[in-house]
């Protein structure tokens, strides 16, 4: 119970500060001091306190979209394992709840985006549709590949201590899982190398575009919702990879924030070396990390 | 040593894939040099009580001088010195040749099962990585269009002939080494000479323009 | 004829019976309401209510016995019929109560909105018609569901048919629905001829018509596999499964969009039925059947959402999308097949309940889209994508109703789309994790598969939302455009609140379903429970989690309604720094889904037609794309064609000879003897 209660504090507290390390890595690498690790929670709250400018042409669905996009992914966070040894609300077939979920918060997004009748906007949402429903198999391709391991049904079992046993005898196949599922978290999180957070040209954004119009506590909301995100899907990269069983929960909850922040510094790493791809590259990309799971679901049947 | 062995074979298997979907020449080059290093390797990892060190060693150390390190040099300074670094149009799109290559390992992984092999016990995945390899050789040789991409895939499918020799290497050591590595030789040799020549005649190595020599 | 007699169960529980008592007088209502219409037609107003008040009263009384007997046990009736090897046989248990309420639901919904959309005052004889076989199709829907004997199911299924064809038919007048009603036709028969060969083998296994003397044949018998193989082309054609799905986009988008609604929505689950009947019959099902149907169904649900994606067309987009989801029931059934072929119950119950709850799902989401989008269509006189935009301002309601739909069919929480796909998954997950003989861990390959689906039908959706009813009007067509009138909201309204309500309680409907699971799968209960335990823990936590969500997003509101104020300063949209911006210049349909149609180059075969701008100060270009349907358009006419002209220059050389037709006569019968007389 304690540690339900502090898996879902540190959700709602740690995310921004994942960011912080990312941009620190990325400037350490680039022999720069860079911002403090609590800029993206001091923005947030800057952008929370301003007012916001609507675009003419919007309705109500541009204003609900950042409420329900937001509220989406908090829901999410109920249903993945963050550090407590189980998930807030788990049950048979969670995965597929918290990818719709994110789904949900993916398509108020997009839609929010098309409210605005810009082109460039427009132009964002048909990549990021594109790139996640293209990432979507992927996904599944290792959540399918993890039950098969583990024989768990919901993320908490998929994700728990039966890794320990997995990864001693399934090693490879998991490793390529573990490859697949960082690239669909690269990916989802519009991160270099499918999307640069950092670019000034719209004409090469993805999420960044589609959030063009939106101002104020708004946008605050969206930049919130992104890390809440990031977080989520640094908690399946963590668990999977590392895969122990550790019988004290407080070392366990240590160890996986210890994960968090090491992804974090894994994103800044490929970041600060690698350059984004071309856009139509990306779908490619995306293939190979459903390739390469696929192929690990294959070894995985084959024994 | 299975474990090492599964990773070896896995990151060979992944390093075929990367070579398809890859459409800068160089990249292609470096990761082929790697697979050849990764072989080199395999030798060593497979090895018994029962193989002779000095023919593992030898083996290893031919197969890394010649595959990890003298072709792709060659290849690598034969590209800087031609103008061209990239894919453009291969005959099949990148995405598509990885999805065909990912489909002819899981084949092979699925198939090789029942294959009869002359030497029992040999680690499960040995044969499907080399039937997978030598799958995705063919099929970079048939779907790309510049001479140095169709030179890969020469060496990939010379990679799986490798891992297959692999299987022999108990029987007949030193027959298999060198034959592998003449093998390979040879056919490095002649498409050489081929790239040089159309190199010289059409002062680019897109082999498509080989058509025009008709009539 | 005796309607007394042999009434199953009298005195011991008298309410099963009165089910079913509650079901054919709905079916006799429904069949007979159009007639009203024509009764009444010098006052077309009234005729009109009068028709739509009796179809409406006949799916009352007949979704309350449906009801009924989802909660109580079935019940049975006989009676004769003085048509050889026939009888007056009915029977409704748990199987046929699912498929009854959306087939009785929404055609009355359905007959509302035609109210509005199809005004007997307006459109006189043609609303008559409509009526007529409006009325009767839906009739011999129900029957087909209560049907349980061969001959009095395929005469049910014959009205069915051939009523929907005069429904396609309706405004005869236009060319492409003509070609669509007469493609429909030859599609129908087909499928018609398949399922009296399949009726008739059925009666040889079991010495008898009666649906009673079929339960429990042997699957690995001989005809077994012949009689599954007539099963999956007779009624996949009617389901619309790919590859003989091709008649469907044409005649849905050619029919009015309340009567598309009822085609979509449920004349295609007839063939689900139907399939789901057949194998219900048999016992020891070999594996090969569910792993076809979960292949074919894999293969429609992707290729149907690809084909959506590329279509500019607003009801041919959402017919694909019938196709779509008609592939996720067959996965699901697909599933149950293989669960009841490796001994593995939870298979079962999960796969059966989430190919039956997606079955009621489709018939709310899809119906509530058509209707939608034939709000749109009467309001701006065109069905074309791109033409549209901006009508979320001058259509409010009916832009909001449908972004619930579009929600719902791309499986996104808290509504109903959601649950039935969740049931999909969990079975798939089943099917991988189990160990030892028998099991099925390839059709572990059907989540990532619904994954994929999931995200292209989300994408396609934001695609239609964003392209009719967000942004500026792309035409003059959209800046037209008009709120529906109250008769065609009312339904559509009633269709989303189903959609969120099941979507939010899912719960509700796992015991009726572990029910029908085990009716239809003759696994004893207790085999069931565990797994029917597993997926009611689970739907209480999505609801749960659902409602977890509302309350987020309450909360968030609130906080951005306190921190905002009610009025903001107002701006055109940031142009990025472009200065004048035209509404043609923002992303269209089409281009909003190149980037995926791109990826399924493989079996598409667009035609485009580019006119690039040329010169330092071009004048005019223009781009025009259309997508053949594959199959129809690529396969199955260029084929018909070659057939014709073979035939033509047969026909050419025994010219006006009455001689040489003769002997070709001649020969033939030869050949037919010889064959016989070789066998």
């Amino acid at each position: 119970m304690l540690f339900t209660a502090l898996q879902l504090a540190a959700f709602l507290v740690l995310p921004p500060l994942l960011l912080g390390v990312i941009g620190r890595v990325k400037s350490r690498v680039a022999g720069r001091e860079g911002p403090p690790l609590l800029q993206p929670w001091r923005d947030l709250l800057r952008l929370a306190g301003k007012g916001a400018v609507y675009s003419r042409t919007t309705t109500w669905v541009f204003r609900a979209g950042p409420v329900v996009g937001l509220a989406a992914i908090l829901a999410a966070g109920l249903l993945m394992p963050l550090g407590a040894p189980s998930a807030t609300v788990a049950f048979a077939g969670d995965f597929a709840l918290l990818a719709s979920l994110l789904g949900l918060a993916r398509f108020v997004t997009v839609v929010a985006a098309l409210d605005t009748g810009s082109s460039f906007e427009g132009m964002g949402a048909a990549r990021e549709v594109t790139f996640s429903a293209l990432a979507e198999p992927a996904l599944f391709l290792g959540l399918v590949s993890l039950a098969r391991s583990t024989g768990g049904l919901d993320l908490t079992h998929l994700l728990g201590d039966g890794l320990a046993v997995a990864w001693r005898s399934d090693a490879s196949s998991l490793l390529l899982v573990a490859l697949s599922i960082f690239v669909v978290a690269l990916a989802e999180n519009a991160r270099i190398p499918v999307d640069d957070p950092a670019t000034h040209l719209e004409l090469t954004m993805i999420h960044e575009v589609m959030v063009l119009d939106h101002s104020g506590p708004d946008l605050a909301l969206i930049q919130y919702g992104a890390a809440l995100k990031l977080y989520l899907f640094g908690a399946l990269v963590v668990k999977l990879a590392l895969g122990a069983r550790l019988a004290d929960p407080a070392a366990a909850f240590a160890a996986f924030l210890a994960g968090q922040l090491a992804f974090a510094a894994a994103i800044g790493l490929v970041e600060a070396t690698m350059a984004r791809l071309r856009l139509v590259r990306v779908p490619q990309l995306l293939i190979g990390a459903s390739v390469l799971s696929g192929f690990a679901l294959v070894l995985l049947l084959r024994t | 040593m299975t474990t090492w062995a599964d990773l070896l074979f896995l990151l060979v298997l992944v390093l075929d894939l990367f070579v398809l979907a890859s459409s800068r020449l160089r990249a292609g080059i470096r990761a082929v040099a790697a697979q050849g290093g990764l072989l080199a390797l395999l030798p060593v990892v497979l090895a018994g009580p029962a193989t002779e060190t000095r023919h593992v060693v030898a083996l290893a150390l031919g197969a890394l001088a010649v595959k990890g390190v003298g072709i792709p040099w060659l290849l690598a300074r034969a590209t800087r010195e031609s103008t061209v670094n990239r894919e453009v149009a291969p005959l099949v799109g990148f995405a598509p040749s990885m999805v065909l290559g990912a489909l002819g390992i899981v084949v092979a992984v699925w198939y090789a099962g029942p294959i009869p092999l002359p030497v029992p016990g040999k680690h499960p995945l040995l044969v499907p990585t080399a039937i997978g390899t030598a799958w995705t050789g063919l099929l970079l040789i048939v779907t790309r269009r510049k001479a140095v991409g169709q030179v890969l895939g020469f060496l990939v499918l010379e990679n799986g002939v490798f891992v297959l020799g692999l299987l022999l290497s108990d029987f007949m050591p030193a027959m298999v080494e060198v034959g592998v590595l003449l093998d390979l030789f040879a056919a490095v040799f002649v498409m050489g000479l081929v790239m040089f020549d159309i190199q010289r005649a059409f002062s680019s190595l897109d082999t498509e323009k080989l058509a025009s020599l008709k009539d | 004829m005796a309607w007394n007699q042999t009434i199953l169960g009298t005195g011991k529980d008298p309410i099963p019976t009165l089910s079913l008592l509650l079901i054919i007088a709905a079916s006799c209502l429904a069949a007979t309401s159009g007639g009203w219409a024509l009764a009444l037609r010098r006052r077309p107003a009234l005729a009109q209510r009068v028709a739509t008040a009796v179809l409406v009263l006949g799916a009352v009384l007949g979704m309350a016995g449906a009801v009924l007997a989802l909660a109580g046990q079935g019940a049975a009736w006989t009676s004769d019929w003085p048509t050889p090897r026939a009888s007056l046989s009915m029977k409704v248990d748990g199987l046929s109560a699912f498929f009854l309420l959306p087939v009785l639901g929404l055609p009355a919904l359905a007959s509302v909105y035609g109210l509005g959309y199809w005004p007997q005052v307006e459109r006189g004889a043609q609303s008559i018609r409509l009526q007529l076989y409006f009325g009767l199709v839906t009739g011999a829907m129900a029957m087909v569901c209560v049907a349980a004997n061969g001959i009095l199911f395929l005469a049910a299924w014959e009205v069915m048919a051939l009523a929907g064809f005069f429904l396609v038919f309706t405004e005869h007048e236009k060319p492409e629905v003509q070609r669509a009603a007469f493609v429909y036709l030859a599609a129908a028969h087909a499928g018609n001829l398949a399922l009296f060969a399949l009726f008739a083998l059925l009666g040889r296994m079991a010495g008898s018509f009666e649906f009673a003397a079929m339960s429990g044949l042997d699957g690995g018998a001989p005809l077994a596999g012949w009689v599954f193989g007539l099963a999956l082309f007779g009624f996949g054609l009617k389901a619309g499964l790919v590859p003989l799905h091709f008649w469907l986009p044409g005649a849905h988008a050619a029919a009015p969009s309340h009567v598309s609604a009822l085609m979509s929505g449920v004349l295609l689950k007839t063939g689900i039925y139907g399939i789901l009947r057949v194998t219900g019959f048999f016992e020891a099902v070999p594996p090969a059947w569910g792993g076809t149907l979960l292949l074919m169904g894999t293969a429609s649900a992707v290729l149907g959402v690809a084909f959506a994606l590329a279509q500019h067309d607003v009801k041919r987009l959402l017919a694909y999308h019938s196709v779509e989801n008609i592939g996720i029931i067959a996965m699901g059934a697909g599933l149950a097949l293989l669960g009841r072929a490796s001994g593995n119950p939870a298979l079962v119950v999960l796969g059966f309940s989430g190919a039956v709850l997606h079955v009621v799902n489709h018939a709310t989401f899809k119906g509530l889209l058509f209707l939608g989008a034939g709000a749109v269509h009467h309001a701006t006189g065109t069905r074309e994508l791109d033409h549209l935009g901006g009508l979320g301002r001058t259509m409010p309601v009916t832009a909001a109703l449908f972004l619930v739909g579009a929600a719902a069919i791309s499986g996104l929480p808290p509504l109903n789309g959601f649950a039935s796909e969740w049931l999909v998954f969990l079975a798939s997950f089943q099917a991988v994790v189990g160990h030892g003989a028998g099991s099925t861990p390839l059709a572990g390959l059907a989540a990532p598969a619904l994954a994929l689906v999931g995200g292209l039908a989300a994408a396609c959706f934001a695609k239609v939302f964003g392209t009719v009813f967000l942004g500026h009007a792309r035409s003059s067509h959209a800046e037209h455009g008009h709120e529906a009138a109250r008769t065609m909201l009312v339904p559509m309204a009633a269709l989303a609140l189903v959609c969120a309500a099941i979507g939010l309680f899912p719960v509700a409907w796992v015991p009726s379903l572990t029910r029908a699971a085990g009716e239809w799968s003759g696994l004893p209960a207790a085999s069931l429970a565990g797994a029917a335990g597993e997926a009611a823990h689970g739907a209480w936590r999505v609801s749960l989690v659902a409602l977890a969500l509302l309350a987020g997003v309450g909360l968030l509101a609130g906080w951005r309604r306190r921190r905002l104020g009610s009025v903001q300063p107002a701006a055109p949209t940031w142009g990025c720094g472009f200065a004048r911006p035209s509404p043609r210049m923002q992303y269209t349909g089409s281009s909003f889904a190149d980037q995926l149609v791109l990826r399924f180059g493989w079996v598409f075969f667009p035609r485009t037609r580019v006119e690039p701008p040329t010169g330092l100060f071009p004048r005019r270009a223009a781009f025009g794309s259309h997508m053949p349907d594959t199959v129809l358009d690529l396969a199955i006419l260029p084929a018909l064609g070659s057939g014709v002209r073979v035939a033509d220059r047969l026909r050419a050389q025994f010219g006006g000879r009455v001689q040489s037709k003769v002997l070709l006569v001649l020969l033939g019968v030869l050949g037919l003897l010889a064959w016989l007389g070789l066998r």
